[in-house]
C-alpha cells in the first residue's frame, strides 16, 4: 500500500485548486484521483463562456478555466490517477480505488480532502407521469452528448426546469440546428442566472413558462409529445391549462444533488440542508483530516467561488499534514428568516481569521438587510437591493469579533418579499 | 421608437425602456444604475456575443473553440454554419487560429488537446 500525505477525491475545479493549494503549502506529497479519462470535471463539457469573471476578471469557457487549473497541477508535478474510480474512503483515511490499469488498489493518507462534485437530479426523483420512451436525457447529459462527443440527442425538445444548464442547453442546441419550443419552470421564478434567461432564452425567442410543468411524456420508442400545465399555489396542475408539444427530445434540469456516498463510507456527518459534509470554516469535516469542498460540499452557482472554497480546503489540509489536529473551541452558525443555509455551520473560534459565511434565501427578497446575530447583538449588517436563491450570497464574519462570541451566530435577510 | 429590454448587469434584471430618435438614444428609462445605462446603450443598437462551439478533430471527437471577440448576435447562426464545416488536427493548443476572419472575429480553441 501507498501512502500520500493528502489524498484528494475528484480532479474537477475543486479538486485542482485543493491540490494546488496544498502544495503552496508546503505538502508535496499529494495524489489526486479522477474517475474521468482527463482532469477538469465537469468544466470539460462546459464548452460555453462567463467563467472567471470573478477570479481572472475575463470571461473564459469551462475548458480554459479548468486549463488554468491543469497546467498549475503539472507545473508542480503533482501526481494524478485518471480512470480511476474511488470505492470508499474510511475514517482512518484509507482510500480503496480501481482502475483498468491498476486493479483494485488501496492509498493511505494522513489527509483526505473530498471533492467529489455534484450531480443531476433525475426524472425517477421527481415522478413525472408518461410512457417511458428514448430521448429524456438530464441537461448535464444532453450538453456531455454534444460538448464532449459530438452528436445531437434530438431536433425537437422542451425543457424542464429553469436551472442555468436547462437554459445553456437550450441556447447550445438551438445553434447546433434543434428547436427549442418551452423552458417550463415550476417556480414563479428561474432558478438561473439573469444573464443566462437573457442570452439563452430571449436572444432566440425561446418561451419560458413559469409556475408550469410536465403533466404528461408520450411516446412508446421515442419521445413523440409532452404535455405541459400552469401549477397553482400548492404546485398542483391546474386543469384547462395544459399545452401540448410535438417532440423527440426532454430535457431536465432540476437541480443538483452533492454525490456524497463516499462521504459516508468515511462516517462524515451531513447536512440535511445542504446535503453535503457539515464543516468549519478551514472545511474540515466532523471526521478528523477528511476535508470536503466544491458542489460535494454545497452546489455553488460560479466556478470562481469553488476554486476560492477549495483553497481553503486544501491549506487546510496541507497545515493538518505539518501541525496534526488542532484543539476546537466551537461556536455554531444558524439560519434565520428566509436563509435556507449557512456554511459553514461550525466556527473555530481558536483559528483566528476573518470567515466569509456563504448562505442562500429561499425567496426573491428585495431592499433587504443582510444580518448576522449573536444572542440579540448584531455582529455584521449591510443593505442589499435584492436576494435571490438562484445567486450564493456571503457575509464576512470579521476574526476580531468571533473572538468574543459565546452562543450561536444567526444569519438572516429581511425586506419586501412577493 | 421604444425598445424594451432585459438589464444583466446583476440579479436585479431591470425591464430598460431606451427611447430612440433617428438612430440615437434619447433616454432611458427603468434602470436603478449606471451600469444599466451603459449596458441598454450597447444593447440596443448592435447586440453582440460571444459564439462558442465545437469543431471536428481528424482524429476523433470534437475540439471546443469560441469567437476571440463578440460577433453581431444576428450573425450568430452564419458563424455556426462556418465553424460547422470546419475539421482541425491535433496537436492544438488553448488560443490558436482555427478559422481566420469569420464575421470579424477569429475561431480560436479554447482546449489543448496533445
Amino acid at each position: 500500500m501507498r501512502n500520500y500525505d493528502i489524498i484528494i477525491i475528484g480532479g474537477g475545479p475543486a479538486g485542482l485548486a485543493a491540490a494546488i493549494s496544498a502544495y503552496d503549502n508546503g505538502v508535496k506529497s499529494i495524489l489526486i484521483l479522477e474517475r474521468e479519462a482527463q482532469l477538469g470535471g465537469i468544466l470539460n463539457q462546459c464548452i460555453h463562456n462567463g467563467f472567471g469573471l470573478a477570479r481572472f476578471k475575463e470571461s473564459l469557457t469551462g475548458p480554459e478555466y479548468a486549463e488554468r487549473f491543469i497546467v498549475g497541477v503539472k507545473e508542480r508535478g503533482i501526481e494524478y490517477l485518471t480512470e480511476t474510480t474511488v470505492l470508499s474512503v474510511s475514517n482512518d483515511k484509507k482510500v480503496t480505488a480501481i482502475s483498468a490499469e491498476n486493479g483494485v488498489f488501496t492509498v493511505e493518507g494522513k489527509a483526505v480532502v473530498l471533492s467529489m462534485g455534484c450531480r443531476e437530479r433525475s426524472r425517477g426523483a421527481l415522478n413525472v407521469a408518461g410512457t417511458r420512451p428514448a430521448g429524456v436525457y438530464s441537461a448535464g447529459t444532453a450538453q456531455k452528448y454534444v460538448n464532449i462527443l459530438g452528436y445531437m440527442p434530438g431536433r425537437s425538445v422542451v425543457i424542464l426546469g429553469s436551472g442555468d444548464i436547462g437554459l445553456i442547453m437550450a441556447r447550445r442546441m438551438t445553434l447546433e440546428g434543434a428547436k427549442v419550443h418551452a423552458v417550463c419552470e415550476i417556480m414563479p421564478h428561474s432558478s438561473g442566472l439573469k444573464r443566462n434567461i437573457v442570452q439563452c432564452l430571449d436572444d432566440f425567442d425561446i418561451p419560458l413558462y413559469l409556475n408550469h410543468t410536465i403533466v404528461n411524456i408520450e411516446g412508446k420508442e421515442r419521445v413523440q409529445g409532452v404535455t405541459i400545465a400552469q401549477v397553482d399555489a400548492n404546485k398542483k396542475p391546474i386543469k384547462g391549462t395544459e399545452k401540448h408539444f410535438d417532440c423527440d427530445t426532454v430535457l431536465f434540469s432540476v437541480g443538483l444533488i452533492p454525490e456524497n456516498e463516499l462521504s459516508k463510507t468515511a462516517g462524515v456527518n451531513l447536512s440535511p440542508r445542504t446535503k453535503g459534509a457539515i464543516v468549519y470554516e478551514n472545511r474540515e469535516t466532523s471526521v478528523d483530516g477528511i476535508f470536503a469542498c466544491g458542489n460535494v460540499l454545497q452546489v455553488h452557482d460560479l466556478v470562481d467561488f469553488v476554486s476560492e472554497e477549495a483553497e481553503i480546503a486544501g491549506k487546510s489540509a496541507a497545515e493538518y499534514v505539518l501541525n496534526g489536529a488542532t484543539e476546537k473551541e466551537v461556536i455554531e452558525t444558524d439560519c434565520g428568516a428566509n436563509v435556507t443555509y449557512v456554511l459553514p455551520q461550525k466556527i473555530n473560534k481558536n483559528a483566528g481569521g476573518n470567515v466569509k459565511a456563504f448562505f442562500r434565501v429561499s425567496k426573491v427578497i428585495k431592499n433587504c438587510t443582510v444580518k448576522a446575530e449573536c444572542n440579540g447583538e448584531v455582529i455584521i449588517s449591510r443593505k442589499k437591493k435584492i436576494a435571490v436563491p438562484g445567486e450564493m450570497e456571503t457575509l464576512l464574519l470579521l476574526g476580531d469579533k468571533l473572538k468574543g462570541l459565546n452562543g450561536k451566530i444567526t444569519v438572516s435577510v429581511e425586506g419586501e418579499t412577493e | 421608437m421604444k425598445k424594451e429590454l432585459t438589464c444583466v448587469e446583476c440579479p436585479m434584471g431591470c425591464r430598460i425602456t431606451v427611447l430612440l430618435e433617428d438612430n440615437k438614444v434619447i433616454g432611458v428609462e427603468g434602470n436603478t444604475c449606471a451600469r444599466g445605462k451603459m449596458y441598454a446603450e450597447n444593447e440596443v443598437f448592435d447586440p453582440k456575443r460571444v459564439v462558442t462551439s465545437t469543431v471536428k478533430l481528424s482524429c476523433g471527437g470534437v475540439l471546443p473553440v469560441k469567437t476571440d471577440r463578440p460577433v453581431s448576435k444576428k450573425d450568430m447562426f452564419s458563424v455556426m454554419k462556418v465553424i460547422n464545416g470546419a475539421c482541425c488536427k491535433a496537436p492544438v493548443k488553448t488560443g490558436d487560429v482555427i478559422i481566420e476572419n469569420v464575421f470579424g472575429a477569429n475561431i480560436i480553441s479554447a482546449k489543448t488537446v496533445e
